[in-house]
């Protein structure tokens, strides 16, 4: 498998509570999504302040949309009205 | 130029020129993220070192990066390296001397079993790790050059692998 195409990429830190519910949602709408684990000490976070002009995780990059996007509630909402069954009605 | 003690290993299976290295998904670190990445699609983008070292913070792991930074392979070839350390024993290491590659997490050891190149460590029962080794791979994870320690302690042949280099 070829991980660089998967359409999501995830910054995430080993066992938050918010990463993990952003990879709840992303399971839970079979989205392919590549992990990057970054460090907890906010100072080493250039790559997610780069990507998202935060430092905060979760963060997540959607090559399909273009959307980049921080903080699990937001992530969780965009998830939901782009991939969830409302958000399919919504297209439809 | 320091006298050691070595200890015989014997002889390794592991893959030899011509032959096709294992292919392996582990989480590759680098200075600001770690990922699953497989070996596979390090070898699609071009020639690759995979350089297996003992765990970060053991001497010869010291030694060997900064061999290969002052010899500056990485201008000519993608280097990788890989030991038993965690993610963020890697990122430590990285940041600590100053190097601009790559390194892949094994602290199963599962890479080192599929390349032949298994070492016990003596006194750390549990613990295993990939014994020093080299492999140059080219396209489709050919061998183009491989060396594999024989004796503990050992350090990689650099002038031989840099004439490897030269001849991809």
């Amino acid at each position: 498998m070829r991980m660089s195409d998967s359409q999501i990429t995830f910054y995430r830190l080993q066992a938050c509570p918010y990463c993990e519910r952003v990879t709840r949602k992303l399971e839970e709408y079979g989205l392919e999504y590549r992990s990057r684990f970054i460090e907890p000490l906010h100072s080493k976070r250039n790559v997610v302040k780069r990507i998202s002009g935060k430092r905060t995780v979760p963060a997540i990059v959607d090559h399909e949309t273009g959307v980049t996007m921080s903080e699990s509630a937001n992530i969780v909402e965009y998830l939901e009205s782009t991939y969830g069954d409302d958000g399919r009605e919504e297209a439809a | 130029m320091v006298e050691f003690d070595v200890v015989e290993l014997g002889p390794a299976d592991h893959p030899i020129a011509g032959e096709t290295a294992p292919d392996f998904t582990r989480p590759l670190v680098n200075r600001e993220f770690w990922e699953d990445v497989s070996l596979s699609e390090l070898t699609d983008e071009g020639a690759l070192l995979l350089v297996f070292t003992p765990m970060d913070g053991a001497f010869p792991a010291t030694y060997v990066w900064n061999e290969i930074r002052d010899r500056s392979w990485g201008e000519s070839v993608t280097v990788v390296g890989l030991s038993i350390s965690t993610p963020y024993e890697h990122m430590d290491l990285l940041e600590e001397r100053e190097i601009d590659h790559a390194l892949f997490s094994d602290p199963g050891n599962g890479v080192a079993r599929e390349y032949g190149i298994e070492h016990e460590l003596d006194g750390m029962t549990g613990i295993s790790e990939p014994r020093p080794a080299v492999f140059l791979l080219g396209e489709n994870r050919i061998v183009e050059y491989a060396w594999v320690a024989d004796e503990w302690p050992d350090f990689p042949p650099y002038d031989e692998i840099e004439d490897a280099i030269e001849s991809l």
